[in-house]
């Protein structure tokens, strides 16, 4: 039955009931607009009416809020045209009908007359306007309310004019109609409101209230206003969950306790029927549970949103009400039979499924399983927790106690019902068996829909309940691939709680399927797992232990992934270079850090190495120490293997880059350079589904087979502590080359554990070393001249000295070996040095070297002497006795030292080569010696300045000058001491006077030699040094004697008054033979004469010179010739001044040789070498020769171009010059007595 | 009635994770990562809506009967990424977000 909202018809009910059919079919025909009170929007609604005949006992008692039965609207039918007949019969028959409605309180009424063409011809007697009967109806029924009667003309005639009477008739009842359910509904609520508020009021009860607002909720569904008859239901929804939510918080109300009730049904919920007037009842009498409440307020939503088309809703809110139902019971405390909840969930989703299937085509399912998907997994999932408890998933089967208890939950399920969902609804009640059938599509249904809306963690979950399942059905195969996919998720999103545990029933599952290699590996990286508890692990880590036992009598070995079981972290080599020479110790330390619980003993570590033979390691120790790049430790950063955040996973390994360089091989020039990424096969692998990197239940046996036949390092019976083991093995190094360590292998058993990779990779180096021979000085600096100590040092390298080998040293004159008596030599062994046999011969030094072992050093000291070279001499080239030319140490100045250093180079040749080994030694010579040729007249004297530069104090001795040629020359020394010391960076003089007989040599040969050592050493220290040196044009030619007259008649010259210089350049010996050759000419007369310039130079500007300050004097080369020159000078300052300088130069005529002048401009720049001018200032001395403008041309541009035919000055040697007046001074007066002096003080 | 806190990395691994009967521990990191599920839909759901309306609270992650899951403690969680020792994407082992979490579930639990 539908329900239409009621109205009551009164009168003629034979002309209501022919006009019944067109009315109700016309009324809904057009919408009308429904403006509602409280703001609400208005709606476009389509009227439907019940038209029932009026009764009295249809209008609503007092205090009757039924809304349902509720007339809205009256209406009084006549046709009647006769005034009579109205007055007599209708109009009182009105009245009684008006009465009734007043006392019911009822105004929404209204009269309708109908007019017929036929009525109004049958009573044409009497016949009335037409509007008379309606007049009166009016005038008497509708005081003010004349909209109240409606007349209605010809209504079953086909015409215009019925048709529109017709429409406004049903627009006057629509209004009616609609202003009655205005007011009506209004007042309605207004009621309801009124008893919503008193809710906090103690007899307030809940089941009345829900009552009320459900009746409201009828009329809106009544009216097809579902959306706001959904509201009322949520109204509802709310309320009583504020309740429950408040009931949790402390705040009870008394009509709670109703629902508080232990729960005895648990049906679940009943969507098939709009209105289940079952439960209804049961909430009108307040008898109802909080399920049964529940289930009722959801199934009338339920009802609501289909009719709304929101199905998806209704999954929706099925979910949660579930949800939502199992919380309020557990916070109203209410009692529940265990597994009953189960039950009415289970059902419950059954049934929200079954209606949305029941109202959706397939297609529409399918598209829009996101929605129901949650309510089959949770339907899944308490079947599951039904069958656990049960028993019904049990091997054995239920036990007696299960079986109580299902018969208990059957209990609680009630009748069977036909139109509940069959299928569910037989599910409990069947065996064991097909539980678990039902429960398995149903699992797989859940599942299939997950994936297909992306859920992936929620379907793997599904399945792993489900894996746990089939294990319990035996199907252990099956499981263990839900429990694999489930486990790689949480591996590679790293959630270490749900990887572990989803392992531990991997374990159990393989262990069932015999899979020893894989539960072998479980069981690894359970045993580390830091999760478990220490038994857990100790348990799994005996599992691995006893395999060995039990499978002894099979031969495979079961090999495994080191990473689950122990972690290399660190390598360290010893030597920390891991570089070493062939043959000699290299130790490898590993660090392990093992991660089982309990130690464990392991048979055999072994590393494989893989060999490269190094064709470039043999050339010996310097490309060795070039490539050290691997350094002595290596640490290996290990990404968490089984559990923790996979970041270093995730991020993948970082790229190793190295520079590579392409070089030609011709001729090493660079052709292309580039990066190379070293560790390309970790970055660019693969990382495809089945074998993800950090999974190790994956690793596939041949990857991690060790590698036989390889060289291994290996280390027997290792206890292996939980935490870091360090383990050192003895590395092979009997080959040079590249030792690169690739596997690492444990072997506990017949379980191997290995580690495929070794990462980074580790290397060792092991080289081939020739042997070299150094020499080096004991102490720096050598010091020439004396004897000094070197030191040998001989690695042997790959060489084995044997007996009688000797090395051979090319003996030279300029550095002796001193010979020694004892002479002893250290090895690197331990044990004692021995004594060498060292034999000189003339031309070879022969040391024989005491035997030694490969790689080691042999250390001797020999003492030698560098003879410090005594001056020019260089006699030619020697050939040494191997055949080489002899190079002859040459000295030079060192940059670092004020010592003149000599390279001494010794030839060795040595028993382990037909090579001789060159070495050079440095030694530094301590002294710098200087000679001057000094002059007194003709009396001559020789300076010798010896410089100590070195660092060491010296003793002197012995001082002697020697001259060469000359025998009856004589030199006498001036030096009084016998002995001198010599400071460091001090000097000694040391001064001869030269005599002579009849005549003195113009070139002297002299010899400086002393004896020197070491201060405070005896006197066997004293070691010789020469010294040579050749004098030159000794002789002195010219004297100079220069006189400052003053003016006439004055004492004393004055300043600022001229006055004269008289030079007189007298010759003072006969000519010598060279000289007569090189540079006189022959006058005219016969005379030989010499020119010579002389010129007066004041540098320090105390005289002027005036006139000419240079001339040029014919010199008649004979003894006491004499040139007497006069030029004017003045003082310029009063004083004793010094003379002003007077200069001697040979002038040379263009003839003369230039091969005496090998430089055209030395004869400016050598008058530094001139006696008169020591002090002067070159270029000064240059300038003033320039601006008195001297005769010869100093202009450098000049003279090269004009080149030889150029007279030349060229000045005299040292000596041959004697200047009388040399520093000699003058007094020269003020030229007036009243000078001012200015002083200033400050 | 917080009973159990997780803040997830984007990987979606765990940063942090907590609950506090901790007998059920493994049960609720199920329960998380299962709801992963629906912080993934969500969170592409947002990038294809207009703008960036960004709502931060989730909502119902999981549906579970036994307990409603949702988002808090953002601002802690900042204060632990401003630490400049921190190195984003480790697991977080602040001791005041510890507290922060503990004060949490006690004030409710």
């Amino acid at each position: 039955m539908e329900n239409k909202p009621i109205v009551t018809c009164a009168g003629d009910q034979g002309l209501f009931t022919s006009l019944y059919t067109s009315l109700a079919q016309q009324l809904p025909r057009e919408p009308m607009e429904w403006r509602r009170t409280y703001g609400r929007a208005p709606k476009m609604i389509h009227l439907e009416a019940n038209f029932v005949q009026f009764k009295e006992e249809l209008l609503p008692k007092e205090g009757n809020k039924a809304l349902l039965t509720f007339p809205f609207l009256h209406i009084y039918w006549t046709d009647c045209c006769d005034t009579e007949a109205y007055k007599s019969t209708v109009k009182e028959d009105m009245m009684r009908w008006q009465n009734s409605l007043r006392t019911h309180g009822s105004a929404d009424w209204v009269i309708i007359v109908v007019e017929t063409n036929d009525t109004k011809k049958k009573n044409k007697t009497n016949i009335l306007p037409r509007s008379s009967i309606v007049d009166k109806i009016r005038s008497d029924f509708c005081n003010k309310q004349n909209d109240r009667c409606v007349v209605l003309s010809d209504p079953l005639k086909d015409s215009s004019r019925s048709q529109e009477s017709w429409n406004s008739l049903l627009l006057k009842l629509r209004t009616l109609l609609l202003m009655s359910f205005t007011k009506n509904l209004g007042r309605f609520e207004d009621d309801m409101r009124t008893l919503r508020e008193k809710r906090t009021q103690p007899g307030w009860s809940f089941c009345e209230y829900f009552m009320v607002q459900e009746e409201l909720a009828f009329v809106f569904e009544m009216l097809q206003q579902f959306e706001d008859a959904l509201v009322q239901y949520d109204e509802l929804d709310a309320l009583f969950t504020q309740y429950v939510l408040n009931f949790g918080a402390g705040d009870t109300a008394n009509w709670l306790g109703s629902f508080c009730a232990p729960v005895r049904s648990w049906s679940g919920l009943l969507l098939r029927r709009p209105i289940d007037m079952e439960k209804r009842d049961g909430i009108q009498r307040g008898e109802a549970s909080l399920l049964d409440l529940r289930s009722y307020l959801f199934s009338r939503q339920c009802t609501l949103l289909i009719f709304l088309q929101r199905p998806w809703e209704v999954t929706q809110r099925a979910l949660e009400l579930l949800h939502n139902c199992v919380q309020e019971l557990r916070l109203l405390e209410v009692s529940v039979l265990e597994g009953a909840l189960d039950c009415w969930v289970f059902l419950s989703c059954l049934e929200v499924l079954h209606r949305i299937e029941g109202c959706c085509d397939q297609a529409q399912l399918a598209a829009n399983c996101s929605h129901t998907v949650g309510l089959w997994a949770y339907a899944t999932d308490k079947l599951k927790s039904l069958g656990e408890l049960c028993g019904l998933v049990s091997e054995k089967g239920p036990t007696s106690e299960d079986l109580n208890r299902t018969v208990d939950l059957l209990a609680g399920l009630g009748d069977e019902r036909p139109e509940t969902g069959e299928s569910c609804w037989l599910v409990l009640r069947t065996p064991a068996l097909s539980i678990n059938d039902f429960k398995k599509e149903l699992s797989h249904a859940a599942m299939e829909m997950y994936r297909a809306i992306g859920r992936l963690r929620s379907a793997r979950l599904v399945g792993k309940s489900l894996a746990e399942f089939y294990m319990r059905k035996g199907d252990r195969e099956r499981a263990e691939t839900f429990l694999q996919e489930a486990l790689k998720s949480y591996v590679s999103e790293g959630w270490s709680l749900p990887v572990t545990h989803t392992r531990k029933q991997i374990a159990e599952c393989q262990k069932l399927l015999g899979r020893t290699e894989d539960y072998l590996q479980t069981s690894a990286l359970l045993a580390g797992d830091v999760n478990l508890t220490t038994e857990e692990r100790k348990h799994f880590c005996q599992e691995i232990l006893t395999f060995f036992s039990f499978s002894s009598s099979t031969a495979n070995k079961v090999t495994l992934s080191m990473g689950v079981f122990a972690q290399l972290t660190r390598l360290q080599f010893h030597p920390a270079t891991a570089s070493v020479h062939s043959g000699a110790i290299l130790q490898v330390e590993l660090t392990l850090r093992c991660l089982m619980p309990v130690s464990v003993h392991i048979q055999q570590v072994a590393a494989s190495i893989h060999f490269d033979v190094d064709h470039g390691g043999t050339h010996g120790r310097s490309k060795g120490a070039q490539r050290q790049t691997n350094p002595g430790t290596v640490e290996f950063i290990q990404g968490n293997s089984s559990a923790g955040p996979p970041s270093s996973s995730a991020a993948g390994p970082s790229l190793e880059l190295d520079e590579i360089q392409d070089r030609s091989p011709s001729d090493n020039s660079l052709n292309s350079t580039g990066v190379v990424c070293k560790n390309t096969h970790l970055i660019m692998r693969r990382h495809d589904s089945n074998s993800p990197p950090d999974t190790p239940n994956c690793v596939s046996p041949p990857t991690v087979a060790m590698k036989e036949g390889a060289q291994m390092l290996k280390v027997q019976d290792v206890k292996l502590e939980p935490g870091n083991n360090s383990i050192i093995f003895t590395a092979p190094s009997g080959q040079p080359g590249t030792y690169t360590l690739r596997q690492l292998c444990a072997t506990v058993g017949q379980v191997q554990f290995v580690l495929p990779h070794i990462y980074p990779s580790v290397q060792y180096e092991v080289y081939s070393q020739e042997p070299q021979l150094t020499v080096e000085p004991l102490s720096e600096p050598l010091l020439a001249g004396l004897p000094q100590m070197v030191k040998f040092t001989l690695l042997t390298g790959h060489y084995a000295v044997k007996k009688g080998d000797a090395l051979q040293l090319s003996n030279t004159d300029t550095m002796p070996i001193l010979p020694s008596t004892s002479c002893t030599a250290r090895t690197s062994n331990p044990a004692a040095g021995c004594v060498l046999s060292i034999q000189s011969s003339d031309k070879v030094t022969s040391i024989s070297l005491p035997p030694t072992p490969p790689y080691h050093t042999l250390e001797f000291q020999l003492e030698v002497l560098c003879i410090i070279p005594s001056g020019s001499d260089r006699p030619a080239n020697e050939r040494l006795t191997n055949g080489e030319v002899r190079h002859r140490p040459r000295s030079y100045s060192h940059p670092d030292t004020p010592m003149t250093a000599i390279d001494q180079r010794m030839s060795i040749d040595c028993p382990w080569s037909i090579y001789s080994t060159l070495l050079a030694l440095t030694f530094y010579i301590p002294f710098k010696t200087k000679h001057s040729l000094l002059s007194a007249g003709n009396r001559k004297y020789i300076q010798v300045c010896v410089q100590n530069v070195s660092d060491v104090n010296f003793t002197l001795a012995e001082v002697k000058l020697t001259e060469k040629q000359h025998a009856s020359l004589e030199l006498q020394s001036l030096n009084t001491k016998e002995q001198q010391l010599l400071c460091s960076k001090h000097s000694v003089f040391c001064l001869w006077e030269v005599r002579w007989k009849d005549d003195l040599p113009s070139c002297l040969q002299c010899v400086f030699s002393a004896n020197f050592s070491p201060l405070n050493q005896d006197v066997s220290a004293f070691k010789p040094f020469h010294y040579q040196f050749q004098l030159e044009r000794v002789t002195t030619l010219y004297s100079v004697r220069a006189e400052i007259l003053p003016p006439a008649g004055e004492q004393h010259c004055r300043s600022g008054f001229l006055c004269g210089l008289e030079v007189c350049i007298t010759r003072l010996t006969e000519p010598a033979e060279g000289e007569m050759a090189e540079e006189s000419k022959t006058d005219t007369d016969g005379l030989k004469t010499t020119k010579l310039m002389y010129e007066v130079a004041d540098s320090s500007s105390n005289w002027a010179v005036c006139g000419k300050s240079s001339g040029m004097v014919s010199m008649p080369m004979t003894a006491n010739a004499t040139h007497k020159v006069q030029i004017e000078v003045m003082p310029l300052f009063a004083g004793h001044l010094p003379f002003p300088k007077i200069k001697v130069l040979k002038y040379l005529p263009h003839t003369a040789a230039v091969a005496i002048q090998p430089d055209p401009d030395s004869c400016v720049e050598n008058d530094s070498l001139s006696l008169l001018d020591k002090t002067l200032d070159d270029q000064g001395d240059t300038a003033s020769i320039r601006s008195r403008g001297s005769v010869h041309s100093v202009g450098s541009g000049d003279q090269q171009q004009k080149g030889v035919a150029m007279p030349r000055l060229e000045p005299f040697s040292p000596g041959q010059v004697f200047n009388h007046s040399h520093a000699r001074q003058v007094l020269v007066l003020p030229a007036t007595d009243d000078h001012i002096m200015e002083v200033n003080a400050t | 009635m917080a009973v159990c806190i997780a803040v997830i990395a984007k990987e979606n691994y765990p940063l942090y994770i907590r609950s506090v009967p901790t007998q059920n521990e493994l049960k609720f990191h199920y329960t998380v990562h299962t709801s992963l599920d629906v912080v993934e839909e969500k969170i592409s759901a947002v990038g294809k809506s207009l703008g960036d309306q960004r709502e931060l609270y989730l909502g119902l992650l999981y549906p579970t009967e036994d307990y409603k899951m949702f988002r808090k403690l953002h601002n802690s969680f900042t204060d632990v990424m401003c630490n400049p020792f921190h190195n984003p994407g480790d697991t977080i082992q602040s001791k005041a977000f510890d507290g922060i979490v503990s004060g949490m579930m006690v004030q409710t639990g």
